[in-house]
């Protein structure tokens, strides 16, 4: 059984979903590639802070 | 000398106010007419709904910052219009009542060079019986997170609800609480607050360990998750493509929190509210715990002319905001068109009146429009708060000045469109330096262009969103950045809006 594929069969809103798996939940809390995606996520955002302006 | 009057404090006419006064130094005058004796950094109001923040760490007096920058500080409200002045006297004004302790309810006559209107939205609790008090204010059937107090207030709710969950759980009478969030009218807007909150409500019942005892339910006039008042928008991920709906329904499902969507909520009673869908069918639904998001409206000005006749309605859109130089015939949606968008915010009947932020009247919804078979309107209205609102402040103000420098007919009025100007967005899931998430986003432009993006309306390039650790440091290094900036503390120009 996988623990994160269970809320699918909760209803049929979340059965026509999609559901990370184990990995993609890790990694959203993986401080070594968070920190990665927080300088990626800031050169991102501050692109779009520049054609804004 | 000219004078400058910016009616309103929050993130637009504080940036409209500081930057023109900075601009203007002591040459020119800058007043500031806001009810309110604080400045609040809104959105994270979440935290302090939830108990993660207080009051205190959200928001500072104005007095002191505005006296250092040397801005004329009014705590008062603004009620009527006067532009073009009175008899005898063709200096426009203003009319304000103080609210101030001690000084409360008192009227004065303020002339203006220049006017920015920059109220904010009222929340108009009392469009939908039973979510507001009858008097303006919020009810007590449910909880808002609009202001800090309101915010404060929800937070000592929803610890009752879970101390309840708590005793039900150690008892094992197996008595679930039922909580409720989104939004409170079919035309409301600023859904990410209720999405951020609910997912906040969520992580903080895990963290509680009641996760198991509680129904998290979301309620929203959104014809689809993720619209969020922009139509969506549209992702590039793993190569694809994809639309913010598949997302946000995955994040609900992951979190198993299940949605209504498209309703219309129609009357709000002690624990239950009552609704109405897109397909026409009414429904109701019980609750424990409500926070539900009010339909914003304009503060309610009344504008009069020189011989005291009513002219609000040439000043203002008939939902209260303030009328611009945006394309307000555009007609059905088809016909709809990321120009039709005001780019300069000045009035079109007079030159010296502008409005940033929320109160501008858009020309139209930036979502399809949609109603229910019984004729009930049921979409979100557009967002214009938090990046755009900031903008907008400044460019008005740049706008200002050029033309109190240079005189009407030389300035350069800036110009913002939303069309053409994008947005970051992080929405928190949770808050926790080390455990939190927030979805990050950029959006560009907000109103989608279809003529020069066709497919999406938007730049995919620069339009992303993820989920993660990330996200919610970003949210958290704004929250202190914004609030310093704020403040004027040195180098608060070289922070952007």
């Amino acid at each position: 059984m996988k623990k994160e594929e269970l809320n699918f069969s909760k209803n049929n809103q979340f059965n026509l979903t999609m559901l990370p798996g184990k990995f993609a939940k890790a990694m959203r809390t993986c401080k070594i590639w968070q920190f990665f995606r927080f300088m990626v996520i800031n050169i991102k955002m501050l692109i779009v802070v520049r054609k804004s302006h | 000398m000219a004078r400058l009057i910016v009616m309103g404090g929050g993130v637009s006419g504080h940036t409209t106010a500081t930057f023109a006064k900075k601009w203007l130094g002591n040459d020119h005058e800058v007043v500031v007419v806001t009810p309110n004796a604080q400045w609040n950094w809104i959105p994270s109001n979440i935290w302090v709904g939830v108990g993660q923040m207080q009051k205190k760490d959200v928001v500072f007096p104005l007095a002191p910052i505005y006296e250092k920058a040397g801005i004329d500080y009014r705590q008062a409200l603004a009620t009527e219009i006067h532009p073009n002045g009175k008899e005898g006297s063709d200096k426009p004004y203003i009319v304000i009542q103080s609210t101030k302790e001690g000084k409360a309810g008192k009227t004065e006559e303020l002339e203006y060079d220049y006017l920015v209107n920059a109220t904010g939205p009222k929340l108009n609790f009392d469009a939908t019986p039973g979510l507001g008090n009858g008097k303006g204010q919020m009810g007590t059937n449910t909880v808002s997170v609009c202001t800090a107090d309101h915010a404060v207030h929800a937070n000592l709710e929803l610890q009752q609800v879970f101390e309840k969950a708590r005793k039900a759980k150690e008892n094992g009478t197996g008595e679930r609480q039922k909580i409720l969030v989104g939004t409170g009218h079919g035309m409301c807007t600023c859904q990410g607050a209720a999405f951020e909150y609910i997912f906040n409500i969520e992580h903080e019942a895990k963290k509680a360990g009641v996760r198991d005892m509680l129904d998290i339910k979301w309620i929203s006039n959104e014809a689809f998750l993720g619209d969020f008042g922009m139509g969506g928008l549209h992702m590039k991920v793993g190569g694809y493509a994809v639309s913010s709906k598949l997302f946000a329904e995955s994040l609900y499902a992951e979190r198993n929190v299940e949605w209504i969507i498209g309703a219309h909520t129609s009357k709000v009673e002690e624990g239950k509210i009552e609704y109405e869908l897109l397909d026409g069918t009414k429904h109701e639904e019980e609750f424990d715990f409500a926070m539900l998001i009010p339909p914003f409206a304009g503060v309610g000005f009344k504008a009069y002319d020189k011989d005291g006749s009513d002219m609000t309605d040439v000043l203002f859109a008939p939902n209260g905001f303030m009328k611009v130089d945006a394309k307000y015939d555009a007609g059905a949606y088809e016909n709809w068109k990321a120009s039709d968008w005001p780019r300069t915010y000045q009035n079109p009947t007079f030159d010296n009146i502008f409005a940033a932020g929320i109160a501008f009247a858009p020309p139209h919804l930036i979502s399809k429009p949609m109603s229910s078979p019984n004729g009930t309107p049921i979409n979100p209205t557009p967002p214009r708060t938090g990046m755009p609102a900031g903008i907008i402040g400044k460019a008005v103000a740049h706008s200002v000045c050029d033309m109190i420098k240079n005189g009407k007919e030389n300035a350069h009025l800036h110009e913002a469109s939303m069309a053409e100007m994008g947005a970051a967005c992080v929405a928190s899931a949770g808050k926790g330096i080390l455990d939190g998430t927030a979805a990050a986003m950029t959006v560009y432009p907000v109103v989608p262009d279809f003529e020069k993006y066709p497919g999406t309306g938007r730049d995919t390039d620069y339009t992303f969103g993820e989920i993660g650790l990330a996200g919610h440091w970003i949210k958290h290094i704004l929250h202190h950045m914004f609030i310093y900036k704020a403040k004027l503390k040195p180098g608060w120009t070289l922070i952007p809006e």
